[in-house]
């Protein structure tokens, strides 16, 4: 049992969900009243949409890129969310899949001409806020009453983030681990060469790892103004920072398709605790930021000695 | 004769530019039968499996496949569809799947319920097969899997049979990352697999591999076949002759006159293995050439990377005297810088002392790569070329180059000549024994037991510890067979 | 013939070119709207703004060429936090210039050891390592420069504003830091260590480079170029601001790539960061003159982002 306890390999996929389980245990800790189901909808309730993004920045990751524009088109969907979904849902629901399409040429193009992909999604950034602002452009907007009525979606006893969060990396790590074409997309990420060489078609692949970010974008959006009920071309510029940071806390390395959907729910859910935890705390609003990035040091640093540990091994 | 023909080239072409890589190349390969294909690097015998994979098209010639004239819109999938396969030089594995997975990867039927079930049998019952006491399970992530038994699934795998036929299999240096035992292991499965009537390619740079295991061998030289004979026809004195090869191997042998005394000369490396506690020291002398041998990966390089990195700061296991080069093995991980010339190849490692007043001198840099262009005869119009214009032979010299033009006066050598052809060898062999002689030091972890007997001292690695050591006196391929395999007590 | 193509290798070698062209067409573009009315105050804003985009970019670019995954995302927290510590330190005295400026370099200089101890220490990829430093960075800068209002020194603000027949003095001055750069690149040991790193860090290794000093020195460098920037620009913008770096996170990558570098490391050029940093300055320019909306501007900037990465074509190595 200890040598299980203190072996690299399990400690390394524990440590997500074991600095999830730290951070909570800290908040209850300081403040017990948190420790309600009220308390925990509060705490999490942002945790959706950051996940739902941490799902597509993941996707984009397995491939070997990095999307830098994840933010601004979460922005994008939530600003199409707060208008034309609602006035014109036919028209609204064509915008949206227009946006998982634009995304799947993303894909094809980086493929096409073997584009680095940190500076065309930094250029994407620019289109979709620019479209953003085209579309909405002042803060404001109504979400359409189904997807408020799915956010507030109240399960007795369990908080509803917990079990959106749930079902997110079940579906997610079905899709991407179990099922036999998740393999070859993984494989995309680790070599492709090998699975361009065993018949796959590499253009596919990356379309439909860009479609799935895509795809999961739009619903960060549109649960984030299922939350809001608003929206702003500005509300979700931070979600880059967050999807990466997400991926990363929750084991994901940046080559190679090494990538876990459960860690990733994870992380982004350790992500939005952060925000609750530094209130707790009561710490100046000034330090939030530079705290969430000392958490995220943490958590790499435990892992970086985990893996000197298993060097040495 | 009624034996059913696979493959049939009719006039093969490719260039790659001015490059003629494949001159009208034309080939046979009948059901139940391994052809052995040999030459130097760069005569064309990967550019022509490429051909056959698909992975490459050809510019002009007819292919046949089954009797089939397939020239027209051959593939991967094409060659696939028709029971060819391929295990190339570089490892076509995913290194994040498990070998289940990557199992899956290469059958496209593989699919449905309880695939990773019946892909991780299907790996394992083929390992299982080929090289039993693999130790390998099907949930092992490749990634941490050792290069030998990577190498293992990826032999295996191309064995593997779903719904598509397997009628072919292309083995392009095969046994290069694999043990003696392995080795021996899958050259006996793939007579087997012959004898079942089904057919393999083989290529390897051990000789005696192609004279043992084929039945007919094509030798290429520059882009075109050469000869063509049965496999009972050659032997390895008149093969090396058909490859082109007048350069006697006895200038080995005369080294052998040339043993040196050990201890007459200062003590300039002094190391113990960090996974192994006493017993036998490694050390070197000044002017020696220091083989380090055993099985591949048993801590040869792990010594060789402990000996560079206690160069230029005080380790108590380890004692350098002395600046240090390493000449790479693995040209593309471990020595090749692709964006740059031949020239900024060779020099890298000495511009430290093309340095004048703050910049690099250009003129330095440029005498270095014509003097070392001739020096080591490197086959290019210009220096200032790109460094992927080579062959890889002549790419392996840039690289000796860059070590044997450096300051360093220990040398460390990481296999290097694996791949590289007979010529290349015989020419590079004389150059390290000059330098010795001059009092360069040699350290050479060698997986070829040939280049053993340009040592004057050998250690030989077992499990990352030294088992034993030999001076050249002592030295037979029996001795260090038997310290490789020894059993440890 | 032949010397045609040998023109087209060369102008294959030079990648930088592009940006200049492309420069120049969208300043005929806009002059030729205005009926050739403004053409030079064009060129004197663009130098003037241009300047802090490129000292940035050239500390991004070295970073950038160390090889995949190495970039600096801290360089807005970085002129936040020196733009602010200079003007507190100097307190709008010119006699204090000095001290200001050592200052404002004492703080990148610590802003790139903490960079790097991150990427080695902790072995964190460099994107989240100097992503994370930003985060504490940026509350550094954020507590420490609240409620902030002091002028710049007047010596200062008048150097970085200062022309001389239109043309500033401060581009002049930053014109001449690119030209040591570019030789810095190509001819010394440092820069050839950083291509060599950028192609293949193992073989780097292997060949005798001390590899982790390069890359210290390469972070400090791009901290130290960011540290200059909030110097300048706190003086040349008439004091700090918390936000004053924000454009240039997305400005310093852009200028680098649409420069020429490659974003896979190992190959890089000082000229096209002038050029891409002129480019995109005019661009909006050109929009604002044709009466662009805010949402097109940033739609077409960013259009043009990937389409000259797309023209320019990926050079990944394969790997």
């Amino acid at each position: 049992m200890k040598r299980y306890l203190t072996n690299p390999k399990f400690l390394r996929s524990a440590l997500p969900a074991a600095s999830l389980l730290v951070l909570l245990a800290a908040i209850f800790y300081i403040q017990p009243r948190a420790m309600s189901q009220f308390g925990m909808n509060l705490m999490l309730q942002y945790a959706v949409p950051i996940a739902l993004a941490t799902i597509a920045q993941m996707f984009i990751i397995t491939v070997n890129d990095l999307d830098l524009s994840i933010g601004p088109f979460v922005g994008l969907t939530a600003c199409i969310g707060a208008t034309l979904l609602n006035t014109n849902p036919l028209l609204g629901v064509l915008a949206l899949l227009a946006c998982i399409a634009a995304y799947a040429a993303l894909g094809a193009l980086i493929h096409w001409r073997n584009l680095p992909s940190i500076v065309v999604t930094l250029g994407m950034s620019f289109v979709w806020l620019g479209i953003a602002v085209l579309v909405l452009p002042t803060p404001g907007g109504t979400a359409p009453d189904w997807v408020k009525a799915i956010m507030s979606f109240k399960v007795p006893g369990i908080p509803f983030p917990l079990i959106a969060a749930a079902i997110i990396a079940v579906v997610v790590h079905f899709a991407l681990m179990r099922t036999s074409y998740g393999a070859v997309l993984r494989g995309a990420g680790g070599n492709p060469k090998a699975i361009g060489r065993a018949g796959w078609s590499l253009l596919k692949t990356k379309m439909i790892m860009y479609a799935a970010a895509g795809f999961f974008g739009v619903l960060a959006g549109l649960s984030l103004i299922g939350l809001t009920s608003a929206a702003d071309a500005h509300i979700a510029d931070r979600y880059t920072l967050y999807s990466i940071a997400g991926v990363i806390l929750g084991g994901g390395e940046f080559v190679g398709g090494r990538v876990s959907p459960t860690g990733a729910v994870l992380g982004a859910l350790t992500l939005t605790l952060t925000g609750s935890f530094l209130i707790f705390l009561k710490i100046s609003p000034d330090w939030q930021i530079g705290a969430q990035g000392g958490i995220l040091i943490l958590v790499l640093a435990l892992r970086a000695l985990i893996n000197r540990r298993e060097a040495q091994a | 004769m009624t034996t059913t023909q696979i493959v049939n080239f009719e006039a093969v072409a490719k260039s790659f530019g001015a490059v003629r890589a494949l001159v009208d190349v034309d080939m046979q390969v009948v059901a139940g039968e391994c052809l052995g294909l040999v030459g130097h690097n760069g005569a064309g015998k990967s550019t022509l499996m490429n051909v056959l994979a698909g992975t490459l098209s050809a510019d002009t010639g007819v292919i046949g496949i089954h009797g089939q004239n397939l020239t027209r819109h051959y593939n991967v999938a094409v060659a696939h569809d028709h029971g060819i396969r391929c295990v190339f030089q570089e490892l076509s594995l995913c290194p994040n799947l498990t070998v289940a997975e990557n199992a899956r990867i290469f059958h496209a039927s593989l699919k449905g319920f309880g695939w990773k079930k019946r892909a991780g049998k299907m790996i394992i019952d083929k390992l299982d097969e080929i090289f039993p006491q693999h130790g390998i399970q099907a949930d092992d992530v490749v990634g941490d899997l050792t290069i030998g038994r990577r190498q293992m699934v990826e032999i295996s795998r191309a064995f593997t049979v779903s719904d598509e036929p397997l009628h072919l299999v292309i083995l392009d240096e095969p046994t290069s990352s694999l043990d003696v035992v392995a080795a021996r292991q899958l050259l006996s499965f793939v007579r087997k697999v012959v004898s079942e009537g089904q057919s393999c390619i083989l290529i390897s740079h051990m000789l005696a591999e192609i004279l043992d295991y084929s039945d007919r061998i094509l030798v290429m030289k520059d882009g075109e076949v050469v000869e063509e004979k049965l496999a009972q026809e050659y032997d390895r004195d008149s093969l090396v002759a058909a490859m082109g090869n007048v350069v006697e191997s006895e200038a080995i042998e005369a080294h052998e006159e040339n043993i040196k005394i050990r201890g007459k000369t200062p003590l300039v490396v002094k190391a113990v293995p960090r996974t192994q506690t006493g017993g036998i020291e490694f050390c070197a002398h000044k002017g020696e050439i220091v083989g380090l041998a055993g099985l591949a990966s048993n801590g040869q390089k792990r010594m060789l990377l402990q000996v560079f990195s206690a160069a230029d700061r005080h380790l108590n296991d380890t004692r350098v005297e002395g600046p240090v080069a390493l000449v790479a093995g693995d040209r593309q991980t471990d020595g090749i810088f692709h964006l740059w010339s031949i020239g900024q190849n060779v020099g890298v490692r000495s511009l430290k002392n093309m340095v004048k007043g703050w910049l690099i001198g250009r003129d330095q840099e440029d005498a270095m790569a014509s003097k070392w262009q001739a020096k080591i005869k490197i086959k290019t119009p210009d220096m200032n070329n790109n460094i992927l214009s080579l062959s890889g032979g002549n790419q392996q010299k840039a690289l000796f180059a860059r070590a044997l033009g450096s300051d360093a006066e220990i040398v460390l050598m990481d296999d290097p000549m694996r791949g590289v052809d007979v010529g290349t060898k015989l020419e590079v062999y004389d150059q390290i024994r000059k330098e010795a002689e001059e009092g360069r030091t040699f350290l050479w972890y060698t997986t070829e037991m040939d280049e053993l007997f340009n040592c004057d001292h050998v250690y030989v690695f077992r499990n990352g510890q030294i088992v034993s050591e030999l001076s050249r006196s002592e030295l037979t391929e029996e001795k260090i067979l038997q310290s490789s395999f020894k059993e440890s007590a | 013939m032949s010397s045609m193509t040998a023109s087209l290798k060369n102008l294959r070698e030079k990648p930088w070119i592009w940006s200049y062209l492309g420069m120049l067409v969208v300043w005929l573009a806009t002059i030729s709207f205005t009926g050739g009315k403004g053409g030079g105050d064009v060129i004197t804003a663009a130098l003037s703004f241009a300047t802090f985009t490129v000292i940035v970019g050239i500390g991004q670019m070295f970073v950038i060429t160390t090889g995949p995954g190495n970039v600096d995302l801290s360089i807005p927290a970085n002129i936040a936090l020196s733009g602010a510590v200079a003007m507190k330190v100097m307190g709008g005295e010119n006699e204090m210039l000095l001290v200001g400026f050592a200052a404002s370099m004492g703080c990148g200089l610590a802003v790139g050891i903490f960079n790097y101890s991150l990427i080695r220490v902790l072995r964190i990829p460099p994107i989240i390592a100097t992503l994370s430093a930003s985060f504490l960075i940026l509350s550094t800068a954020i507590a420490y420069g609240r409620g902030l209002k002091i002028k710049p020194p007047l010596l200062l603000s008048d150097f970085t504003t200062l022309q001389i027949a239109g043309i500033p003095v401060l581009a002049l001055f930053i014109i001449v830091v690119a030209t040591v750069m570019s030789v810095v690149l190509n001819r010394t040991l440092y820069g050839r260590s950083v291509l060599a790193i950028g192609q293949n860090m193992r073989a780097a290794w292997l060949a005798g480079i001390n590899v982790e000093r390069i890359r210290f020195a390469t972070y400090v460098l791009s901290a130290l170029m960011a540290a200059l920037c909030g110097f300048l620009l706190a003086g040349f913008s008439g004091g700090a601001s918390l936000n004053m770096g924000e454009e240039y996170l997305l400005a310093s990558i852009a200028v680098v790539v649409i420069g020429g570098t490659s974003v896979a490391g190992g190959k890089a050029n000082v000229p096209g960061i002038w050029g891409a940093a002129l480019f995109m300055f005019m661009l909006v320019t050109m929009l604002n003159t044709f009466g662009a909306s805010a949402g097109i501007r940033l739609i077409m900037t960013g259009l043009i982002i990937v389409a000259v990465i797309t023209i320019a074509g990926g050079d990944k190595p394969e790997r």
